[in-house]
């Protein structure tokens, strides 16, 4: 194997006040690997993934993203990093159209020189084309181009998803965190959202780290499976691995 | 319906009870003793008719409201929003050129006090425009913005009083100045919570204010400071007599014999380029980078965090830009003015800028210019409804907010071309 | 070296005096912030409202021949407490809920416009100049050396007593009427007590009840205390009292009385010792630096942001 390894997380710990949300939770994601984070609903997965990305400072632990502790750093940095996260409810600049949406999504990419930018420059305006070269492409992949000035409010649900994807995808992540992706989508939507997300591994090497309740999408993609329960980890292993697991099962149907 | 009439009977007392002591009954000072007096039959009559409307409102609001339903909301669509967008843009250009020119000519045809009065609603057309970027566009409360104001009035008074500096020169100083002072306030505070950050810039507000007024020495204290140059143009006055020395007068330069109203269309026009500056700057800033990310950041801060954006940095720009443009208008102001004390700058003000930016609908530039003219020009035309002013005024932004939060004209979003590629 | 501590404690006994105002009017901003999340701006307003009904009805009531102070004062508290607490509600329901569930700054815009709107309403009813009634209760203990007085009024003394009642009353009826209860439930969350089947535009309605009838309290004492007031004395208080409820921590009811405390002691110690001209800039400094180093407060609790 030639893999290296992307993030690695070693005994995270959350607490609020007495609260232990997450407690001993390991992860390792591989380059160019899609890995699944399951669990029951409240089990801390999406707490996982704000101590990931920055939104919750862990309690204890380390979180390495390309061989560095990153677990101090604020959000917006981990982001820089190449770590993009979406949302379990999708987060949006609603009132804004969807190449906009796209447009913001590559702030760290744009000629943000206020100057360069009243006296319209000839880099500055190198700087916006590509923007939106980078919109345009990533519209048409995701299948919003017939869209794109409209209000991201006004979108359905699943093309509010999509999009959401496509606004992590122009910043050239590494590694996407995708929080329930799958959620509120009808079969079709998740169809493609499946298709997309092993593209995204493919076509752009992105890493993919995804939390789901949807578990043919997950059994289907996944390079590697955790799961968590009660904020605890309870096993981790292939798909097949985890189908066979005991305490999987009984974490998922209750003692039996 | 018997719910409904209790009710009705309840708000109507309701009513009597706000508006009946205050109204009807009227504290006269005299002397070492106090006295009331009873209200004249008008203001009787006022309070009977808001009883009974109340009342009778609240019995049939059902009606009302079904009522209501069938009347569509306003709107102001014409067959201009239909239009392609790329001929929406030459119609927009058109348009703009047009009133540049009006708005040239213009003053030449009028009275003095009209073009005063035009001066006056340009003055806050820039303020307006500057804390649109602020509140309209990064979405952040700013309840102190006239202490930029302050700071850019009291800038060019004090390097003209003491320093001898020419408008021209303290211009660039007095918006460097406040957004200075932008920068220094917005660093600690940007932190907080949307509506923490407002009564805190409520509180800085307030704080230079006192300064102000406490600092006599430095600003004169609560008499302020007199005598602020006029400004020049191309070392021309406008005065009768050179003030200063090197100088030469418009009025003799020009052949033309002296008449105080050049120096008032000097002003106006003055004023209209600062204002067109403004308005093509903010222009620019909106479709920049840095524009697209104070209405993200507006729209969700979380988000953008996610996406790597520097919130901070961000609504500090906003800050500072919104706060230069106050600092631009307040030289202006101390320049048209002569004379500026603690008094121009308290809250009120602050308050009816923001109600500009309201009225106007957030974020929308055409709104904030004509929310300006109509909050400026009405009630100087109706001045019976002068006292009634600010009451109006409070009216106003409570009724804004419950009918129509997104203002009169509410900004429209930008129709990007996706460029062929080929 | 004794004049000096006679000095010393005249001025704590002046803080405390105001600061129990202070903490009477930021329980109106304390109970509605911990309700639903919103500055009602307009309260200071309200107290200002009650000031002026206070002096109505003391006015008319002297017109009347009535003498017996405490007749004169128990009616003035019984109306001002009824007409603002009737403002309170009334500006509950016509300016903030039709915004509810709105971005958070609709109502506070709205509640700006109110305000000033309440401002001129009492400025075009009553004109824009000072009130004064004469002195109604004067008279106290002093005590000291014949170069310096220290003393104690017994106005002070009733400010001291009638804050110490209103909220130990404010405090038994939240912990134990129903209504505190779900005051209560509310506060912490208040779409589960929608489910549970509280009524919570009631709530809402009484809470801003019960901060109006209490910030009319103080416009009756600080009305009594000063003797004069003019329709711009809300603005500063209300700044103040809010300023009270933040340094307590906001939504904390022992912390709106803590607050208003430690700034009256603050302000008048500002003013005996610097100066009283920069003492509204010592307050505003004050609010300044709790909000960006203790956005909580003393009491308050901590916000986990919701992501």
């Amino acid at each position: 194997m030639t893999n290296k390894t992307l993030l690695n997380v070693s005994d995270l710990r959350m607490q609020f006040g007495g609260l232990v949300a997450v407690n001993g939770v390991n992860l390792r994601v591989e380059e160019g690997q899609i890995v699944s984070i399951i669990g029951p609903n409240g089990a801390g997965k999406t707490t996982v993934f704000n101590c990931l990305s920055g939104f919750y400072t862990p309690t204890s632990g380390v979180v390495e993203f390309m061989g560095e502790e990153i677990q101090k750093l604020p959000d917006f940095k981990i982001s820089l990093k190449g770590m993009v996260r979406t949302f379990q409810h999708v987060r949006l600049f609603n009132e804004m159209t969807v190449v906009e949406n796209l447009l913001v999504a590559q702030h760290r990419h744009s000629n943000t020189n206020l100057l360069s930018g009243l006296f319209n420059t000839p880099a500055y305006k190198k700087s916006e084309e590509r923007a939106m070269h980078r919109a345009r492409y990533w519209l048409d992949k995701v299948g919003l181009t017939d869209v794109a000035n409209r209000e991201a409010g006004n979108l359905s649900y699943g093309q509010q998803r999509r999009l959401e994807i496509a606004r992590c995808m122009v910043t050239e992540p590494k590694l996407l965190l995708l929080d329930e992706p799958a959620a509120g989508l009808n079969p079709k939507e998740t169809k493609d959202l499946d298709n997309l997300i092993v593209s995204l591994k493919e076509d752009y090497h992105v890493s993919v780290l995804l939390i789901e309740h949807d578990m043919n999408l997950v059994m289907g993609i996944s390079d590697n499976i955790y799961v968590i329960n009660q904020g605890t980890p309870l096993a981790s292993g292939t798909p097949e691995e985890i189908k066979g697991n005991p305490d999987v099962i009984k974490a998922y149907l209750g003692e039996v | 319906m018997k719910s409904n009439f209790s009710h009705a009977v309840f708000t109507a007392i309701i009513t009597f009870i706000v508006s009946f002591p205050l109204l009807g009954l009227n504290l006269v000072t005299g002397g070492t003793s106090m006295s009331i007096e009873g209200a004249g039959p008008t203001t009787w009559m006022y309070i009977g008719a808001a009883v009974a409307i109340v009342f009778f409102f609240q019995l049939f609001r059902d009606q009302f409201t079904g009522l209501f339903r069938h009347i569509p909301k306003p709107s102001f669509n014409t067959g201009y929003q239909s239009l392609e967008p790329a001929k929406k843009a030459k119609v927009e250009n058109w348009f703009t050129f047009a009133i540049i020119l009006i708005a040239l000519v213009w003053p030449f045809m009028v009275s003095r006090g009209s073009i005063d009065l035009a001066t006056l609603v340009l003055i806050y057309v820039m303020l307006g425009l500057g804390l649109n970027i602020v509140v309209g566009l990064a979405g952040l409360l700013d309840l102190g913005y006239v202490a930029f104001y302050a700071v850019g009035a009291y800038s060019y008074a004090l390097l003209s009083l003491y320093y001898d500096i020419s408008f021209w020169l303290a211009l660039p100083i007095a918006g460097i100045m406040a957004a200075l002072f932008g920068f220094l306030l917005g660093f600690p505070v940007l932190r907080l919570r949307g509506d923490y950050l407002a009564i805190v810039t409520l509180g800085f507000g307030e704080i230079i204010r006192i300064f102000l007024l406490n600092a006599t020495s430095l600003t004169g204290g609560p008499n302020g400071i007199g005598g602020i140059d006029k400004p020049t143009l191309f070392g021309m006055e406008f005065g009768r007599r050179v003030k200063e020395e090197g100088n030469t007068l418009f009025h003799e330069v020009m052949g033309i014999s002296y008449d105080s109203t050049y120096k008032v269309i000097f002003l106006y026009l003055l004023a209209l380029i600062l204002v067109v500056i403004t308005v093509f700057v903010i222009r620019r800033l909106v479709r920049m980078p840095v524009g697209r990310a104070w209405e993200a950041l507006r729209e969700d801060e979380i988000a953008c965090r996610s996406l790597g954006m520097n919130r901070t940095v961000i609504k500090l720009s906003a800050f500072t830009i919104g706060a230069a443009f106050a600092g631009f208008a307040g030289c202006f102001f101390a320049a048209r003015q002569g004379f500026i004390s603690p008094e121009s700058f308290t809250f009120i003000e602050s308050a009816i800028i923001l109600a500009i930016v309201v009225l106007g609908g957030m974020g929308s530039q055409m709104g904030v210019i004509l929310a300006a003219i109509a909050m400026t020009v009405l009630p100087e035309l109706a001045r019976e409804f002068q006292e009634y002013r600010m009451l109006m005024f409070g009216l106003m932004m409570v009724l804004m907010m419950v009918w129509r939060p997104q203002g009169l004209l509410p900004s429209k979003r930008p129709h990007l071309e996706l460029a062929d590629d080929k | 070296m004794l004049e000096a501590f006679l000095y010393f404690i005249q001025q704590i006994l002046n803080g405390l005096t105001i600061g129990s105002t202070y903490a009477l009017i930021a329980i109106g901003y304390t109970m509605v912030y911990g309700i639903i999340g919103m500055i009602n701006f307009a309260h200071g307003e309200v107290y200002m409202i009650g000031t002026y009904v206070s002096f109505v009805v003391i006015a008319g009531l002297t017109m009347l021949g009535i003498e017996y102070v405490p007749i004169i004062i128990l009616a003035a508290l019984t109306i001002a407490i009824i007409v603002s607490s009737s403002f309170g509600w009334a500006i509950e329901r016509t300016a903030y809920r039709p915004l509810r569930g709105a971005n958070r700054l609709i109502p506070l815009i709205s509640a700006i416009g109110m305000s000033i709107f309440l401002q001129n309403f009492v400025v075009n009813a009553q004109g824009a100049r000072d009130v004064a009634i004469p002195p109604m209760i004067s008279g106290g203990w002093t005590f000291g050396t014949e170069n310096f007085q220290a003393s104690l009024s017994y106005m002070q003394l009733i400010i001291f007593i009638a804050t110490f009642i209103c909220m130990s009353a404010l405090t038994l009826f939240i912990s134990k009427s129903r209504m505190g209860r779900a005051c209560r439930a509310v506060a912490e969350d208040i779409k589960m007590a929608n489910l549970l089947g509280i009524n919570t535009n009631r709530v809402i309605s009484a809470t801003f009840v019960i901060g109006a009838s209490l910030a009319a309290v103080a416009g009756l004492l600080l009305g009594l205390y000063y003797g004069v007031a003019n329709p711009h004395i809300g603005f500063i208080a209300g700044l103040k009292a809010f300023t009270a409820a933040v340094l307590g921590g906001i939504g904390s009811i022992p912390g709106a009385m803590l607050g208003g405390i430690i700034l009256g002691l603050t302000e008048s110690l500002t003013a005996a010792y610097i100066s009283s001209e920069w003492k509204d800039a010592v307050s505003f400094s004050l609010l300044v630096l709790i909000l960006l180093f203790k956005p909580t407060g003393l009491l308050g609790k901590q916000e986990v942001e919701k992501v």
